[in-house]
């Protein structure tokens, strides 16, 4: 989908005062130098990003709000506890592995949500997204247990709960 | 006050630094190439934070501890993303992941 050109221009204006105001918050310096060095890479940035088309769809999901917060207070949770996991079998001196690959679907049919999808299955330690095909995730797992967690979908549901209005 | 800050920060350093060592550990034990990215990630994740919120707790209340808050957002939006490059470009130059394929059909309903 393709915007109205005053859309396009907003975005580009937005992305460039983020960029800017990051630029000074983690630089803290004002000498003449540095501030030109900066406003180069800004510009340069944005002109690479318009090049790779981001302003032209909706990529830009800033609208999902708290409801991302809950989604990151129950995804550290996983992690903590799958870290653990992965860790008692690392120090196991059996090792006591059963990789497999699995397929599961992802509900969430927009690309940036199975994105967050992917990414989410691949930060928790012991399962590593492989592959988005046609609403499907091939994921590898390091035991059986959690290709078991996955399967539940739990986390699927969650991803899709997110953009919900 | 001070020194029970001490405490914790240490205590969250010297877990990070466990998790990086096991990570580590895993990356040497595991037998192929999928399984030995799941030990590392136990580096990136799991490592990564409990030492930044050890490194936080020193910094206090200063524009260093959002830089690090900054530093921690971007490490878990692009490691998983990087090891989503390196197992796809893996899986692309042909080599198989070990273990049966199953796929969750029978189990959803």
């Amino acid at each position: 989908m393709v915007n109205h050109p005053a859309v396009g221009a907003m975005r580009v204006a937005l992305l460039l005062g983020l960029l800017m105001a990051a630029w000074v918050l983690w630089s803290g310096q004002f000498l003449p130098l540095l501030l030109t060095l900066g406003a180069f890479s800004c510009l340069l940035t944005v002109y690479l990003t318009r090049r790779m088309g981001y302003f032209d769809n909706e990529v830009f999901a800033l609208r999902f709000g708290v409801r991302l917060f809950s989604y990151w207070a129950w995804l550290s949770r996983e992690v903590l506890r799958s870290s653990l996991e992965v860790a008692r079998v690392v120090l196991d001196p059996r090792l006591p592995i059963s990789p497999q690959t699995i397929e599961i679907k992802a509900t969430a049919s927009h690309p940036v949500d199975q994105a967050i999808l992917g990414n989410s299955i691949t930060l928790t330690p012991g399962t590593l997204a492989l592959d988005v095909h046609r609403g499907k995730i091939q994921v590898h797992c390091l035991t059986q247990a959690g290709a078991a967690d996955l399967m539940s979908g739990e986390m699927d549901r969650r991803v899709a709960a997110l953009r919900q209005d | 006050m001070a020194l029970l800050l001490d405490i914790a920060s240490w205590a969250l350093l010297s877990i990070g630094g466990a998790f990086v060592f096991i990570g580590g550990v895993g990356a040497l034990r595991m037998p192929d190439f999928y399984t030995r990215i799941h030990a590392a990630s136990l580096t990136d994740t799991m490592g990564a934070v409990l030492v930044i919120f050890g490194i936080m707790l020193q910094a206090g209340l200063s524009l260093a501890t959002v830089k690090l808050a900054a530093i921690l957002l971007f490490l878990l939006l692009t490691s998983p993303t990087a090891s989503n490059a390196l197992a796809s470009a893996a899986l692309l130059a042909g080599l198989r992941p070990s273990g049966e394929v199953a796929t969750d059909e029978e189990q959803s309903t």
